[in-house]
Formats: structure tokens, C-alpha cells, sequence
């Protein structure tokens, strides 16, 4: 990437998110849009590329309402690129895309979104993220899952999370760390959709999911958008906050694209992307402020740890259980709440969030002078991961 | 209801082999490479000649979860879900949905046997317990 310089992100947006907002899709990205473009001091006449992950999904209530194609009609936007991503570097693929689209001068300023209304689905009768139920047949790799009733991502995480405990010795309890340090960063920011204590004994008492994953190891579904605009090196230094540069990106996948055919499933594609990064640049995770990382479900969050090397393999447990990672540790992970106490915008509002630590927008819960944050999002097989910083 | 198999030339031996109660995995003929999920080509060597072969139906559990959320109206739960070293196919592990057992008494690297119940045009696996197999 340093031969063209470094593609930047310059704005970040997100709506007024919720449970069972009864708001439509596009209203909460016009939101966001509007935020992000407040933030960077451009107007929708600067953006000239649109990207998003997956697209348009029908297969999954709520999961992906909007396409490029409704976003860009919506907005009136006239782009010279778009992409829309289901198959890469899991919800991080359309940012580093249109990282790789600003490089190559296919467009100035990419708008890259991510809308979803599982909460609102989901209260319309329908569990969301049950990709297939309701269908007679089902094909790709849900179907080696489906048919059988490994329905949720609750149970492939589930099995990562049994299997973990039985090499390393974690407990429920470490998972309850990762979930009530989460809470208490949530009870300083106002966006986040939980606002009541989370006590371990809450955590410990609630209904089992999928085992060892119980209610507060899982994610949100929310209704809400976030938006992402990613720059070319000589924009971004036209817009009205310090360039976020993108130090470096990873997306290596080294196993199948299955949730259970991964040789060591206390890894996951992951640890792939996150080797993959670091060999891009000169930093390392000692020189980290603040990370987001993807917490679809709790396991996923030391396992991320591992993955980008802030701590090595089977040792997360001990890493969380001295405070690392939680409000005052010296790894803040999901600052805003994450998605187990924040909601589920998948991926995005992790990167949100870092980004707003970075230009010192964070409130109640800024680190002081954070300048480096890492992202990584997806869980199982697919991953994706990302270093910024300002300058 | 749960979805059924899509049946694809690929897969269709894995889902209809219960009807001889066998468990079938694709394998390389040239190379030797257990193939799974199932492939027309080789990812080992890229060898065309692959088809599949019977294996004994018992397996070793790697790990397991308790599903005990009602995904869909009428999922009973609990119900344990496995994910099975199928044996006599090196690498390969399938999707386990265990039948017949108190999910107390699962535990990682356990034996289990292949069953089979025909759901339209497919017979799905489920497994049970192998007394006395615990590692």
C-alpha cells in the first residue's frame, strides 16, 4: 500500500439505533449518511463510490435490507464505483475494498454502509440471523448445518467455546468478564442500546443458549445503520477531522469456508488475517490504544485477542482476567458496548467506535490519547482486520 | 421444520447412502485424500478421480454444544450437537445431531456410532453414544 500511499478513513456515522425501531432501513442509513458527512465535512456531491457488505439478502430477516442500488437512489448519489461484497473478508471486505478502490483512482470518497433490522423482524414473528428456517431445502454450507439443526451461529460458536474450555481451562466466568466489562463501557455511552448493571451473578443466572453460551454471551439485534467513508490520500486531507489512515489490512483465510472443518477450532480465520496484518507494517499490538473486535458472541473476543497477538495462544483468560481489556485496562476492547451491550451492527459499530476514540469523540468513555486502534471483525472462518491511526 | 439438503451431484451420496445404513466420505482414488465437504475435484492433488467410499460410521466427538434455544415453532429442545472425526477419513468432521442420550453425559472425545432416519429424499444421519468408547 506505501507506494500509493494510505487510503484514510475521514468520517463515520450511525443512526438513532434501537430495538424494534419501526423505522425503515433507509431511513437509519440516511442517518448515519448525514452524520458521516457532518463529520468529515463533505456533502453527498463528494461521494463518488458506495460499497457494502453483503448486498441486498433475502435469505436472513432483517440481516441486510439494502443494497448499493436502493442506497445509492435513495441518497441520489452519483458514483464512479460499487461494489457491493458477500463473499470476503467477512463485514470488513466493502472498507477495504474501497481502501483498495480510492488507491487505484476508481473514486475520491467511498461510502461504505452497513444497515440491518433484525430487531424489528425479529418482532415481526421471525427469529433473525436463521439463515433458511422456514425453507424446505437449503444449499451451501448451511446445509451441512441445517438439516440437522445446527440452525444458530450460537451453536458453531458454541463449539469453539466448549472446545477452548476443554484445551485451556477458561470458564464461564472469563466469558462474564468480557461481557460485563462491555456493560460497564456502555453505561458511558449514551448510543448504546443496554443502560442498565450487568453483574456476573446476572451473567452466571441467565438461560443457557447454546452451551457453554448463554443469553448475555450473545450479541443484540438492533434495528440501525452505520456508515463508513473512506478517502484517497490527497482528499482526505481536505476534510474537517485528521485523517484515520489505514496502516495496514489482513484477510488471509487458510482453512475452508466451513464453520466446522477448520483443523484447530480454538482458531479461527482470524488468526489468519490477524498474522496477515501485522506483516504489513512496522507497528505491533504493544503500540494498540484501543481495539474493536468482534463480539457476535463472547468466545469470539479472546479469541481475537489471541488472533492479533495481544496475548498468546490459550493465555486470553488470564490476559482478561487482569483487567486488560475492560474500562481502565491498558487493551480497551468495544468501548461503546460492543455488540453484546451496544447492538449488533455488525462489525461496523466496532470500527465506529474506534474511530471516535481516535478523534477524541468518545465522551465518558474516551481513552486518553488514543492514536492507534485495531478492528477486527467476522467470526469462525471468515475474518477481516484493520490498523488505524492518526497522525 | 428443519430445511433438508439441497441435493447437488455432489453431495447426493452423503445424504442417500443411509438408505444402506452406510456413511459415505469422498476420496481421492490417486492421492488417497479424504474430501469434505465433498468435491468433484481434488484439493490435495486436483485429481478428477474421486468418488465415495463406505466408511465404518463411528467417529470421535471433538467438540459439542447444547442447543437449548427453540430456533423454529416445534424444535424440542434440549438436543446435543456434535462435530464428529469421522473415522477412516483422516481430517474429515461432519455435523453431528446426537440421538438418545442425557446431553450431561456428552463429553469431548467420546465414540459414537452413525444412525439414520429417512426425511423425504434423504436419510439423515443422527449418532449415538458408543457405551464405554470415552477416551
Amino acid at each position: 500500500m506505501s507506494a500509493l500511499g494510505k487510503a484514510a478513513i475521514t468520517g463515520v456515522g450511525m443512526s438513532d439505533i434501537g430495538r424494534n425501531t419501526g423505522r425503515p432501513a433507509i431511513i437509519h442509513l440516511a442517518e448515519a449518511a448525514d452524520r458521516a458527512l457532518a463529520r468529515a465535512g463533505l456533502t453527498r456531491a463528494d461521494i463518488d463510490g458506495i460499497a457494502t457488505y453483503p448486498g441486498k439478502a433475502e435469505n436472513s430477516p432483517g440481516m441486510s435490507p439494502l443494497g448499493t442500488g436502493e442506497v445509492r437512489n435513495a441518497l441520489g448519489l452519483q458514483t464512479r464505483w460499487h461494489s457491493a461484497v458477500p463473499d470476503g473478508p467477512a463485514q470488513m471486505a466493502p472498507i477495504m475494498v474501497a481502501a483498495m478502490a480510492v488507491l487505484t483512482g476508481q473514486a475520491r470518497h467511498v461510502m461504505c454502509f452497513r444497515a440491518l433490522t433484525e430487531s424489528s423482524s425479529q418482532t415481526a414473528g421471525r427469529r433473525a440471523s436463521i439463515a433458511g428456517a422456514g425453507k424446505a431445502q437449503i444449499g451451501g454450507w448451511m446445509g451441512w448445518l441445517a438439516p440437522v439443526g445446527a440452525l444458530s451461529a450460537s451453536n458453531w460458536a458454541g463449539w469453539m467455546a466448549t472446545r477452548y474450555f476443554h484445551e485451556f481451562g477458561m470458564t464461564r466466568e472469563h466469558l462474564g468478564m468480557v461481557a460485563t466489562g462491555e456493560r460497564r463501557f456502555a453505561l458511558m455511552n449514551p448510543a448504546a442500546v443496554m443502560q442498565k448493571p450487568l453483574t456476573m451473578d446476572d451473567y452466571l443466572a441467565a438461560r443457557t443458549i447454546s452451551s457453554p453460551l448463554g443469553l448475555f454471551d450473545c450479541d443484540i439485534p438492533i434495528d440501525g445503520a452505520a456508515v463508513v467513508i473512506v478517502s484517497a490520500p490527497d482528499a482526505a486531507r481536505n476534510c474537517r477531522l485528521a485523517p484515520l489512515e489505514i496502516e495496514a489490512m489482513g484477510s488471509a483465510l487458510r482453512s475452508q469456508e466451513t464453520w466446522d472443518q477448520r483443523a484447530d477450532l480454538t482458531t479461527m480465520g482470524a488468526h489468519d488475517a490477524g498474522a496477515d496484518m501485522w506483516c504489513r507494517t512496522s507497528l505491533g499490538p504493544r503500540d494498540v490504544d484501543v481495539l474493536g473486535l468482534y463480539d457476535g458472541f463472547s468466545i469470539f473476543v479472546p479469541m481475537w485477542l489471541e488472533a492479533l497477538g495481544f496475548c498468546g495462544h490459550g493465555e486470553a483468560k488470564d490476559f482478561i482476567a487482569e483487567g486488560n481489556i475492560g474500562p481502565g485496562g491498558r487493551f480497551p476492547v468495544n468501548t461503546g458496548g460492543g455488540q453484546l451491550s451496544g447492538g449488533r451492527l455488525h462489525g461496523f459499530g466496532l470500527l465506529y467506535e474506534v474511530c471516535l476514540q481516535l478523534w477524541g469523540e468518545a465522551g465518558a468513555r474516551q481513552v486518553a490519547n488514543a492514536r492507534t486502534g485495531v478492528c477486527g471483525m467476522g467470526g469462525g472462518f471468515i475474518a477481516g482486520s484493520m490498523l488505524i491511526r492518526r497522525d | 421444520m428443519l430445511p433438508l439438503p439441497e441435493l447437488t451431484r455432489e453431495n447426493t451420496p452423503f445424504w442417500t447412502a443411509g438408505e444402506r445404513g452406510e456413511l459415505v466420505i469422498v476420496f481421492c482414488d490417486d492421492c488417497t485424500h479424504a474430501i469434505h465437504p465433498p468435491q468433484l475435484l481434488c484439493p490435495a492433488c486436483q485429481s478428477r478421480n474421486v468418488g465415495p467410499r463406505a466408511v465404518p460410521g463411528t467417529g470421535k466427538i471433538y467438540t459439542f454444544t447444547v442447543n437449548h434455544q427453540p430456533w423454529i415453532p416445534g424444535m424440542d429442545v434440549p438436543f446435543v450437537l456434535a462435530v464428529v472425526d469421522v473415522d477412516g477419513a483422516p481430517g474429515v468432521r461432519v455435523t453431528a445431531r446426537l440421538a438418545g442420550c442425557d446431553p450431561e453425559d456428552v463429553r469431548i472425545e467420546q465414540g459414537v456410532r452413525i444412525g439414520f432416519a429417512q426425511s423425504g429424499d434423504v436419510w439423515l444421519p443422527h449418532w449415538h453414544l458408543v457405551a464405554g468408547a470415552t477416551a
